[in-house]
């Protein structure tokens, strides 16, 4: 059996505008082993949430490859799609929209296995749900509690619990953590890490904060304007950033410390639209080591050394 | 009182009154500053920096905010007592002494007027100009926030989150206030975005001397920006200490606690260290220390005695009864 759950292959996802048409994911390519933690990271309209949903299909994708245990799911039919659906799950980032207001939380976190039909008597669903609330950490004692009860890192679990009752193998953790406290953000990272040995997920985890992909990743996948600029290992990226945008991003964390100093690489300009975007390097406008041939060429992502990729003329000369 | 301090809270109070329960949101809240010194009040949702920051401006909605004794508090800023104040004096204050930059820079300005007319707003108010001489310093302003003038003209939504973000900053500053407080001015924005405005920020501060209060949740922009820290919690400032001084030598389990809590991105960590349960609900809190039911060294007095402020070192305080002398 091979390692690789997931493989996307020149994935690409437009939306029609009436200025035309906005390339959220264009042109991306990125595997994903068994077990393992692909950190998505990038800024506001980048399209790693996009990237999220395109590989569920709970987007249509304009064009490209989604290879998930060797086959295109882009291609599946209805009754393979619902296979894959108990597959794949998704936790989004706002535990306030994501939960209906009108359901108690164990009726949430029952209604996959509902749908699926996956127990054919009550009494086996309502074990699995109370198994499912203690895996994640919350008191059965709120089985019958109201999603706007509960404070967000509680809801946040109920996310979780609902995204395992139909024991997936793939999870899409989109911004999973941002909406939370610090102290409780800690809580649901350590039991997202916990949940992965446990049950051996693979997760692409999405987030635009790079100290939470850098505890949580074995790869990064670095995203600017609908294109990976810079995909690696986790500590690589760290250690030693290769593309511009990747060392502007990494110098711009305020680090939480009195004795780090860090050079500091301002940049100049927001990210630009990505509708109709121009030819050549996205980032072009802002870059800071910028070639006359970036302008027009846009640089592929190649493998620079073994495993660190990177799509930068100024790297790859 | 010295001429070098700016401010000083002394035991301030204030509670929102509800049908539900009284929410004690400020709790015996002392606090100092410096003329050109910026402090940063840090805590997470819920421990009171936002109603501390609206209760120093004199903007808690009441009904149903209440400052509880009264007389016993004080927020004396340049040597007045604010809350003595008139409605009609504290309107004077606000916008050329004090300031205050909004986290949301989509909601804190008006869709339907040009930004360059929203930053003459402030200083026709305070200052004796004609409205010529308004817009014109209104544009100096986006000058020196970084926005070109051509640009003066146009309305908020034609704005980037940054952008907006930079025309508030010029609102704040407009009046070269004594006292700029900053309520998460970059939690809405992207990191290399933050970082633009977190250096205009700074070399303004420089340029102007102004005092500021940076209200955060990011240990990270404290130790950029600031020059002092305050940790709060449930309502009240558990440690204060000079920057440097807190962040090698943090004391309050709770600091501690949250320290482990952020992932470390020079260092590789197998797990994070979070701080056990929840903030505590602020309609019913915890007797004595209110953080001792989350704390892993709590002692069977801190569940009835409420600690005091100590001093372990200079400019460094922290209320716990494990420093007690």
């Amino acid at each position: 059996m091979s390692k690789v759950l997931l493989e996307v292959k020149n994935l690409k996802k437009y939306f029609k505008t009436k200025r035309g048409p906005l390339h959220a994911v264009d042109d991306i390519n990125f595997t994903i082993n068994k077990g393992e933690t692909l950190g998505l990271v990038g800024e506001s309209g980048c399209g790693k949430s996009t990237t999220g949903r395109v590989v569920l299909r709970l987007l249509e994708a304009t064009g490209g490859e989604v290879l998930f245990n060797g086959q295109n799911m882009l291609d599946f039919k209805k009754k393979q799609m619902a296979e894959f659906r108990q597959d794949a799950q998704i936790v989004f980032q706002d535990p306030f929209a994501s939960l209906n207001p009108r359901m108690s939380v164990s009726e949430i976190i029952k209604e996959p296995l509902v749908i699926n039909k996956t127990f054919d008597n009550k009494a086996d669903v309502t074990k699995r749900v109370k198994e499912l609330m203690d895996t994640v950490g919350l008191a059965t004692r709120l089985e019958n509690a109201y999603p706007h009860e509960l404070d967000g890192g509680r809801r946040q679990r109920i996310g979780i619990a609902r995204a395992l009752a139909l024991n997936p193998s793939f999870i899409v953790q989109d911004e999973p953590v941002s909406a939370l406290d610090v102290s409780i953000q800690a809580q649901i990272l350590n039991l997202m890490d916990d949940l992965q040995k446990e049950l051996k997920l693979t997760y692409l985890f999405i987030s635009h904060d790079l100290s939470v992909i850098k505890h949580v990743s074995d790869n990064i996948a670095i995203m600017y304007l609908g294109k990976i600029v810079e995909m690696s290992d986790y500590a690589s990226v760290f250690k030693n950033p290769l593309h511009p945008y990747t060392k502007a991003l990494l110098s711009a964390i305020p680090v939480p410390s009195v004795d780090v100093k860090r050079e500091r690489i301002i940049l100049e300009g927001d990210v630009p639209s990505p509708i109709n975007p121009p030819p050549g390097c996205r980032f072009y406008g802002r870059c800071y080591e910028r070639l006359d041939k970036c302008k027009d060429n846009t640089p592929e992502l190649i493998e620079v050394s073994k495993g660190r990729w990177c799509a930068c003329h100024v790297v790859n000369k | 009182m010295n001429n070098k301090q700016l401010l000083n809270i002394q035991n301030l109070n204030i509670h929102y009154v509800t049908d539900d329960g009284t929410v004690r949101a400020v709790n015996g809240l002392n606090l100092q500053l410096n003329r050109g010194e910026s402090i940063g009040l840090v805590g997470e949702t819920g421990a009171g920096k936002t109603t501390t920051a609206l209760g120093i401006m004199g903007l808690i909605p009441d009904p149903p905010g209440v400052f509880v004794d009264k007389d016993n508090a004080k927020i004396e800023f340049d040597g007045e007592n604010l809350l003595e104040k008139s409605e009609s004096d504290m309107r004077k204050v606000r916008g050329s002494k004090i300031s205050m930059i909004f986290q949301d820079p989509m909601t804190s300005l008006n869709p339907v007027i040009p930004v360059r007319d929203q930053i003459a707003e402030v200083i026709l108010l305070h200052e004796k100009v004609t409205a010529k001489e308004a817009l014109e310093k209104a544009e100096k302003m986006l000058d020196l926030v970084g926005i070109r003038r051509e640009r003066a003209k146009d309305y908020p939504h034609q704005f980037s989150g940054g952008m907006r973000q930079r025309v508030v900053i010029a609102i704040a500053l407009a009046c070269n206030p004594e006292l700029l407080i900053a309520d998460e001015p970059t939690t809405a924005l992207d990191v290399t975005i933050q970082a633009q405005v977190l250096e205009l920020m700074k070399n303004l501060k420089k340029e102007f001397n102004t005092s500021m209060i940076m209200i955060t949740h990011d240990l990270g922009i404290v130790a950029e920006i600031c020059d002092k820290v305050a940790i709060m919690y449930a309502g009240s400032v558990v440690e204060f200490a000079d920057k440097y001084e807190l962040f090698r030598n943090p004391k309050h389990p709770y600091t501690i606690g949250l320290f482990g809590s952020i992932p470390d991105i020079e260092k590789d960590e197998d797990q994070l260290k979070p701080i056990k349960g929840l903030m505590p609900d602020p309609t019913d809190l915890p007797t004595g220390c209110p953080f001792h039911p989350r704390c892993d060294m709590a002692k069977p007095e801190c569940s009835e005695v409420e600690p005091g402020s100590v001093q372990v070192a200079e400019n460094h305080s922290v209320k716990c009864l494990l420093y007690k002398n």
